[in-house]
């Protein structure tokens, strides 16, 4: 096999030991957030320079053991394969159980060496460990280091060139056990320590009545929080920066085209009597690049912001725990809460998060109902400016149908899908605060992937929809189906272009229906439906990916039928 | 006070200590408590546990783990 020149530095270790942040104090800017190859389980790449050399930093998935239990250890397993050096990141509160990856690392025989991470954790809660003692036990370099602080990190780097390769026979199981406990002996010792308030904190956010009250703030905060920082990131910076930068711009634009013509429409697209109204207009120039920039952007930022925080607090295990009961009443596991949640940002990912569940069934039902009742970040932003003008209580009412199905569809599955759903079992970490740098960091990521692969399909999608107007395509559709949106959603027949364009952009097919005069009952019940029909195409590859051919035909079944069926409800009922 | 019988984990009384004497279970669920740190001969804490047949929280080593109902029902534990 040929190697290439840049060596490969694996940074592998436990879940909730600070790979990542240990990750990114040692990469620069340039960052690959990746998926391994055949799987859906992600891993980070980036670069190192040291003493005159480049090496390529892999952020393998957490692993206990190289023994694996889960699709994640299995891919960090693979990985171990291509690896140069190894820097084997250990928890210094955990020491015991971390030596079990250690033990088996240096088994392995690649050059390694171990960076005691959360160290100033350990020293607070009285443990202490004699580090030149432990190196000569484990026979590789040990570093101690505060990864959120960086301390440390100088001297991890400066050690590299020191990793070995030491002979570690192969030990069974229990022996390795044995050796690990030997070491632990004489190698940490425990003084009494007190309480934190983090760890009182922390367990009381599991405590069935102080950790319902907790989640109910941390939910009810965020949702505000999101809408806050949304909102005014539109009021404040980017309607002012389109009205008073690209409006001027954009009219100047359509009197040199006079106004009319084939040019103007896809450019431009309409204008009534000089006012530029930038939903309705459906040109690129004004709708592609309006929507995208001015009202998804925001919530995009503001949304992945207070994710990122819920993700590196530490707090998403808790929530877990406390949704676990009631998720598995819908078939789900209390981890399936995070999938779900990632949802709200973008249904692409959460589809392929599902890989962190352990059963088919589980897979099938979460991925099903994430893409049917949980409305990405890009459409939200446009249900809250579409639907929200005409007053919030719409707004509640298509959120408040949305969680309705989501959770009686869900009991419905359960009811009838075969297969299990394997029981809870996960670390719960320790609260951190955790380092802005990072934070900024992981959110950057997000948004330009967002910018990178949403603007494209935007684009395309306004240019697409034009070119069918005038085509007369959608004419021709509307009239078909008729019967079923005006009869049964009570919708008028045009309403039926949002419906098609959902499969390419959920938030411009929202947009659609802006110059429809609909009455807000009728608005809510074209966003519940188009929120509900069909995934947009992005989510539609993941769907046929995670699900197999039979598993997307079921769901799509399931989606177009409920659609359907809530739709003619709510036409009723409003 | 507990004497030093043989309890499950659900059994046990929130705040309890103990060790675990056995986990009954199939080689899959014993590797998986096993990588986390539950095997028999560790020491064990009660933290709490979740209404409804939920999951039940609990401390071994320095780690805090949750467990589900099901698998905890199965962790035999001699309490202190």
């Amino acid at each position: 096999m040929q190697k290439s020149d840049i060596k490969k530095i694996l940074l592998i270790g436990n879940p909730n030991v600070g790979k990542s942040v240990v990750f990114s104090r040692l990469t620069g800017v340039h960052v690959i957030a990746s998926n391994y190859p055949g799987t859906t389980v992600g891993y980070s790449r980036g670069f190192l320079k040291f003493s005159g050399e480049t090496a390529e930093v892999i952020d393998v998935p957490g692993t206990y053991t190289l023994e694996p239990t889960s699709e994640a250890e299995k891919v960090a397993l693979q990985m171990l394969e291509s690896g140069d050096i190894i820097i084997n990141v250990v928890d210094a509160t955990n020491l015991e159980r971390n030596l079990n990856l250690t033990l088996q690392l240096l088994e392995k025989g690649i050059p390694m060496l171990v960076a005691l991470n959360i160290w100033d954790d350990a020293l607070h809660q009285g443990i202490q460990i004699d580090l030149k003692l432990l190196e000569e036990r484990l026979g590789v370099p040990v570093i101690p280091t505060v990864a959120i602080s960086g301390q440390g990190i100088k001297e991890l780097v400066a050690s590299i060139p020191l990793a070995r390769a030491i002979q570690f026979n192969p030990q069974t199981h229990d022996q390795r056990w044995a050796t690990i406990g030997n070491i632990i002996e004489h190698v940490q010792q425990v003084t009494h320590r007190h309480h934190t308030w983090r760890e009182r904190l922390g367990d009381a956010s599991v405590q069935p009545l102080t950790g319902g009250l907790i989640a109910a703030a941390v939910l009810a905060g965020t949702f505000f929080i999101i809408r806050f920082i949304g909102e005014s990131l539109i009021s404040y910076a980017l309607d002012p920066l389109f009205s008073i930068l690209w409006t001027p711009v954009v009219l100047k634009l359509s009197e040199i085209l006079g106004g009319s013509g084939f040019f103007h429409a896809t450019l431009i697209g309409n204008i009534t009597a000089g006012e530029l109204n930038y939903v309705e207009a459906f040109g690129l120039l004004t709708t592609g690049l309006y929507v995208p920039l001015a009202m998804v952007l925001p919530y995009i930022v503001s949304f992945y912001l207070l994710l990122g925080l819920l993700e590196d607090t530490g707090y998403l295990p808790r929530l877990a725990i406390l949704m676990d009961t009631i998720m598995h009443r819908l078939g789900l596991h209390g981890y399936a809460i995070i999938p779900s949640l990632l949802g709200f940002g973008c249904n692409v990912p959460a589809v392929l998060s599902t890989r962190i569940l352990e059963s088919r069934r589980e897979r099938f039902i979460a991925a099903t109902l994430i893409s049917i009742a949980i409305p990405c970040a890009a459409l939200q932003a446009m249900i809250f400016g579409l639907v929200g003008e005409r007053g919030f209580q719409y707004v509640v009412i298509v959120y408040g149908t949305l969680f309705i199905v989501w959770v009686v569809l869900g009991l419905i599955i359960n009811r009838f899908a075969r297969g299990f759903s394997p029981e809870l079992l996960i670390e719960i970490p320790q609260y951190r605060l955790p380092p802005w740098r990072m934070v900024f960091k992981k959110l950057w990521m997000r948004v330009y992937g967002f910018l990178k692969e949403a603007m494209p399909i935007i684009l395309g999608a306004v240019l697409v929809i034009n070119l069918l107007y005038f085509a007369g395509v959608f004419d021709a559709i509307a009239d078909f189906t008729a019967p079923v949106i005006t009869g049964l959603l009570g919708l008028p027949k045009e309403a039926v272009t949002a419906l098609v364009i959902g499969f390419l952009r959920k938030d411009v097919a929202l947009g659609m229906l802006a110059p429809l005069s609909l009455t807000s009952g009728q608005l809510v019940v074209g966003s519940v439906v188009l929120a509900m029909f069909f995934p947009c195409i992005a989510t539609f590859v993941v769907l046929l990916r995670e699900l197999g051919i039979i598993g997307m035909l079921k769901a799509t079944g399931i989606m177009i039928t409920t659609a359907l069926l809530v739709g003619g409800l709510l036409n009723l009922i409003l | 006070m507990s004497s030093g019988k043989p309890v499950t984990l659900r059994q046990m009384r929130s705040g309890d200590k103990g060790k675990i004497i056995e986990v009954q279970g199939g080689p899959g669920m014993v590797r998986r408590l096993d990588a986390l740190g539950i095997r028999p001969g560790k020491k064990i804490i009660k933290i709490s546990s979740m209404l409804m047949r939920g999951p039940i929280t609990v401390q071994v080593g320095h780690t805090r783990v949750a467990i589900g109902f099901g698998m905890a029902n199965r962790i035999i534990v001699e309490t202190e």
